[in-house]
């Protein structure tokens, strides 16, 4: 029984990628019998092409791409390499693990509202600093270079490549190689990113290459702060795909071709710059350069992960104010009134949304919960994990961009009659609920003391009494914060749910989304705010259940 | 071969849509506006699939209300599947047409006019003409005085699609702010050269947009007479060189300096707001007080329009031919043109658009509610909303949208 949970898991990490991505190549290349493509043909690649700004479309995932992993992990190198095993480590720590599960829509808009020319940071200092009455004429968001859209998704994958690399970190035990380093008399951060970091990036990779496919084909963000005229390609696909006339289907599909290109790409790319990064890296240990005096890098580091924790915190708290705003004139830095005017029109309409919002994130994380137990169990009972080749298996789907073979799968689902029902959207979420649900429980699982279950044993206890009577409870923590993670990722599912719910089953991402053409600012911050707070209550029971649960067993609620 | 591959295709393809979303309605026959009894007791259960722009939260809200209405007196159910743009709705019927599945479409009712409605009327996409005109509520729309409602955009429209409101073309400034205002398209131009970066429209397809587009042409044009009929290739490039001149000068003296536009009609009242920008419009003359009303804008906002004119029309609801719940769509039709649903929508408070009823035809209650609704500050009275210019023909729309997207799509 147990052992078909990897076969299941596997068949759902993969099915829908290799069904997807077929139904993507055939149209490319003209074949597609149920609208009139009979022949393969190159034709859908020439029309793709004769399109006007598309080479810069293809440049602004491309870039936006490296340019976000880069930030973001140099930061995080930086950060962990300047102040871990320091108080204000731990301290900032705790600030940034729970950025991870705002959603990426939820602080895009935060930021939107933040750094616009009408934005919050202008009003906070106009007119008394700046002497401005009527915002700068600079167009921000929506730049054409896709600064903003880098910015709102460096401050997003900061916190996620944090807490990789954090897990990473106890299993490099890096405390031993510093002590020597710093012995040596390196700098604490070059001694750290000399030493451990090369041995935390090895574990962490996977992870790296997730945040570049995401960040060259996000949809949701791209929308909201990313350029337009021309847009990047991942969202000017999703215009082709939408648009009923199914003869730009061919030509969309080859779009979807283009847009992995796009990200093998930026991967190949960065490949490079890894090589790169070593070789530099190499040569300055050669030199033997010891960078004692590191204050300014560490300052830096620091800085730079407090900014981007504090961008989201305070744009989150904009949106939250923009939600209970009477009229608020520019460059008032605070609302004229406060007024719940907002939420009690939103309330009606917020209703429909937010129940698929809930059905559709809790069934997918049960059903990912349980997937992974089993499989998780089934490692247990055979000693043995499932090694490297199962954790790239896991993020296949993380790393294969989404644009690029949802749009087959909705076809895919169309002709099985699976597209705008719960029973699809619970299945093409959980094509992404799954890979973090197993990441998060399986090191937790893992790392469970095998000699709880040795003792159940030798005192008589079935394989199932052990984990339902053993690993079940003491597990419980972990388990329940994997669900948190797993709902949290269903909630902030932009693509998948449009795509599948085809306008039929709207969630509050995908309203919320929809919002960012010309909505009204408060309801906006209502939709925003409700978005983000969904997350944060699934993180809440996380804490609480075990607490009421385990209230007098000190040892299973406090510990790890 | 080929063929015999393409016909199974398609029947595969509707067998399985078929089983996917027929429900029993979807294969009843179609429902007789005239006998109303008939019409009612076969809309009871059914879903409305309602394709309508969903930019506007106010006009959202409203079609929320419709639905608790309906739903409450009928036992219809509606969805309101919020559009971008109603060009998709037209082409997802198309699509359906093509694949052969006639009936059991996924759309029941479409809020329309124009070119989109003539795109489906020429292409016999539309459920039967005249059930529009035997609605119960027919009687009290005002069709004497509102040549309009019964020519779209100098369509007939046959009944093939029941009016849902008014529209013209006002703009709206910050009485605060602005005190100089242009009386014509080519006013606009010496203004925004006074007052550069504080003027823009939404970049086309957006309707808000096309419509601008449409205005100006209506002043650029050597003879306007040409917009009543469909476009002329042969002259087209001539025909609008005059715009497109235009528009070359405006765009580096607009907000962003033309590199960017905004995305719609409620993102300019945003920056109307925001003091981004100077001079917004809208296709509603109650809009500014609506966006008051709802602390959108501040309530220095006044409207006003060019005494040469500017473009009106009336917007209206249709029913695709395949679709799924044709009675309830009637039963929803007939609602928005109900004294009670007219009136709220003519509210500020919920929406401002005005009314297609007449109202002297209305019993001595229901013209008192209409008679007590407040248009508000920066309404104006009818009589200062300036002559109304015909729309022109719907190919100019297409044309215009198409020759703008080359020019002017991708930024440089």
């Amino acid at each position: 029984m147990l052992r078909f949970g990897p076969v299941l898991a596997i068949a759902l990490l993969t099915g829908p990628i290799f069904c997807g991505l077929i139904a993507v190549v055939l149209p490319a290349f003209g074949y597609l019998p149920a609208i009139g493509g009979h022949e393969f043909s190159l034709q859908p690649f020439a029309d793709l092409f004769a399109r006007p700004g598309l080479l810069r479309s293809c440049l602004i995932s491309l870039g936006s791409g490296l340019i976000t992993t880069a930030i973001s992990l140099s930061v995080v190198a930086l950060f962990i390499a300047g102040w871990s095993g320091t108080r204000t480590f731990t301290r900032l720590q705790h600030v940034i693990s729970p950025l991870l599960s705002v959603p990426h829509a939820a602080a895009a808009f935060g930021l939107a509202f933040l750094i616009a020319p009408s934005g919050w940071l202008v009003r906070l200092v106009s007119p008394e600093l700046t002497g401005i009455t009527r915002p700068p004429d600079v167009l921000i968001p929506n730049d054409p270079y896709g600064l903003s859209l880098t910015l709102g998704l460096v401050v997003k994958e900061i916190p996620f490549l944090m807490l990789v690399a954090l897990a990473a970190l106890p299993q490099v035990q890096p405390r031993r190689s510093t002590y020597v380093a710093s012995s040596l008399g390196y700098g604490k951060t070059a001694g750290f990113l000399f030493a451990v970091w090369p041995r935390i990036y090895r574990q962490i990779r996977l992870a790296v290459y997730a945040v570049i496919s995401y960040a060259s084909s996000v949809v949701d963000v791209a929308i909201i702060l990313g350029p337009e005229r021309p847009s990047s390609l991942a969202v000017r696909l999703v215009g082709w795909m939408d648009d009923p006339d199914l003869a730009l289907r061919f030509e969309a599909s080859a779009g979807a071709l283009l847009q992995l290109g796009v990200t093998l790409a930026t991967l190949v790319i960065w490949f490079g710059l890894e090589r790169l990064a070593g070789w530099i890296m190499r040569t300055q240990v050669i030199a033997g350069r010891r960078f004692s005096k590191d204050a300014p890098v560490r300052a830096l580091g620091l800085g730079l992960s407090s900014l981007a924790a504090f961008s989201v915190f305070a744009g989150l708290f904009i949106l939250a104010l923009w939600s209970v705003a009477g009229f608020w004139a520019f460059p008032d830095a605070l609302p004229q009134a406060l007024a719940l005017k907002s939420w009690q029109r939103s309330l009606p309409s917020i209703g429909g949304p937010f129940q698929t919002t809930i059905v559709i994130g809790v069934v997918a994380t049960l059903l990912a919960v349980a997937i992974t137990l089993i499989c998780l169990e089934r490692e247990s009972r055979i000693g043995r994990d499932g090694g490297s080749r199962a954790l790239l298996l896991v993020y296949i789907p993380l790393i294969v961009p989404q644009a690029s073979f949802l749009f087959g799968l909705q076809f895919f689902f169309l002709t099985i009659g699976l597209d705008a029902s719960y029973v699809g959207l619970v299945l093409v979420h959980l094509i992404f609920v799954l890979p973090y649900v197993f990441l998060s429980l399986s090191d937790p699982w893992r790392a469970f003391d095998p000699r709880y279950a040795n003792l159940a044993r030798s005192l008589g206890s079935s394989e199932n009494r052990i984990f339902w009577r053993i690993r079940l409870p003491i597990l419980l923590r972990a388990i329940l914060a994997a669900a948190a993670v797993g709902f949290a990722v269903s909630i902030g599912q932009y693509l998948p749910t449009i795509l599948i719910g085809a306008g039929r089953l709207p969630t509050i991402t995908t309203e919320a989304v929809a919002l960012a053409s010309g909505g009204d600012r408060r309801v906006i911050g209502v939709y925003a705010f409700v978005q983000m707070v969904l997350p944060f209550l699934g993180f809440l029971i996380a804490v609480i259940v075990p607490a009421i649960l385990f209230r007098n067993r000190r040892n299973l609620w406090a510990s790890s | 071969m080929n063929r015999t591959v393409r016909q199974f295709a398609i029947a595969a393809t509707t067998a399985l849509s078929l089983a996917a979303f027929s429900t029993s309605s979807a294969l009843a026959e179609n429902p007789d506006p005239a006998n109303w009894d008939g019409v009612k007791e076969q809309a009871r259960g059914q879903t409305v699939y309602w394709n309508a722009w969903g930019g506007s939260t106010r006009i959202n809200d409203y079609i929320k209300w419709v639905g608790d209405t309906v739903s409450s007196r009928y036992g219809v159910k509606l969805e309101h599947v919020k559009l971008d743009d109603t060009a998709k709705a037209v082409a997802t019927v198309v699509a359906e047409k093509t694949a052969g599945k006639d009936e059991g479409g996924r759309i029941d009712l479409i809020w329309i006019n124009g070119e989109n409605f003539a795109a489906m009327k020429r292409q016999n996409l539309l459920f039967a003409p005249g059930w529009a005109d035997k609605l119960p509520n027919w009687a009290l729309v005002d069709v004497e005085n509102k040549p309009t409602i019964t020519t779209d955009f100098t369509i007939a429209t046959d009944g093939l699609e029941s009016p849902w409101g008014g529209a013209k073309l006002v703009f709206f400034h910050d009485s605060n702010r602005t005190k100089e205002l242009p009386d014509s398209i080519a006013g606009l131009l010496e203004w925004a050269k006074k007052y550069p970066g504080r003027f823009s429209y939404p970049a086309p397809p957006d309707f808000i947009g096309s419509t601008f587009l449409k205005q100006a042409l209506s002043e650029l044009i050597d003879d306007p007479k040409k917009l009543l009929q469909p476009v002329d290739e042969s002259r087209f490039e001539a025909d609008v060189a005059p715009l497109l001149a235009y528009l070359d000068d405006l765009h580096p003296l607009m907000w962003r300096k033309g590199q960017a536009f905004p995305k719609n009609y409620p993102d300019m009242r945003r920056k109307l707001a925001d003091n981004e920008l100077d001079i917004v419009f809208a296709f509603n003359p109650g809009e500014a007080s609506s966006a008051i009303a709802n602390q959108e804008l501040p309530d220095s906002v006044r409207s006003f329009t060019f005494s040469g004119g500017t473009l009106g029309n009336t917007h209206f609801v249709a029913i695709p031919y395949n679709a799924s719940a044709k009675a309830g769509a009637l039963i929803v039709a007939n609602f928005l043109l109900s004294p009670e649903a007219q009136a709220r929508k003519q509210d500020p408070n919920f929406w401002g658009d005005p009314t297609v009823l007449n109202v002297t035809k209305l019993s001595a209650d229901d013209r008192k509610t209409f008679e007590a609704i407040d248009l508000g500050i920066a309404t104006l009275p009818p009589e200062k909303l300036g002559p109304m210019l015909p729309e022109p023909h719907p190919t100019w729309m297409a044309s215009l949208e198409k020759v703008w997207l080359r020019r002017f799509g991708v930024a440089n």
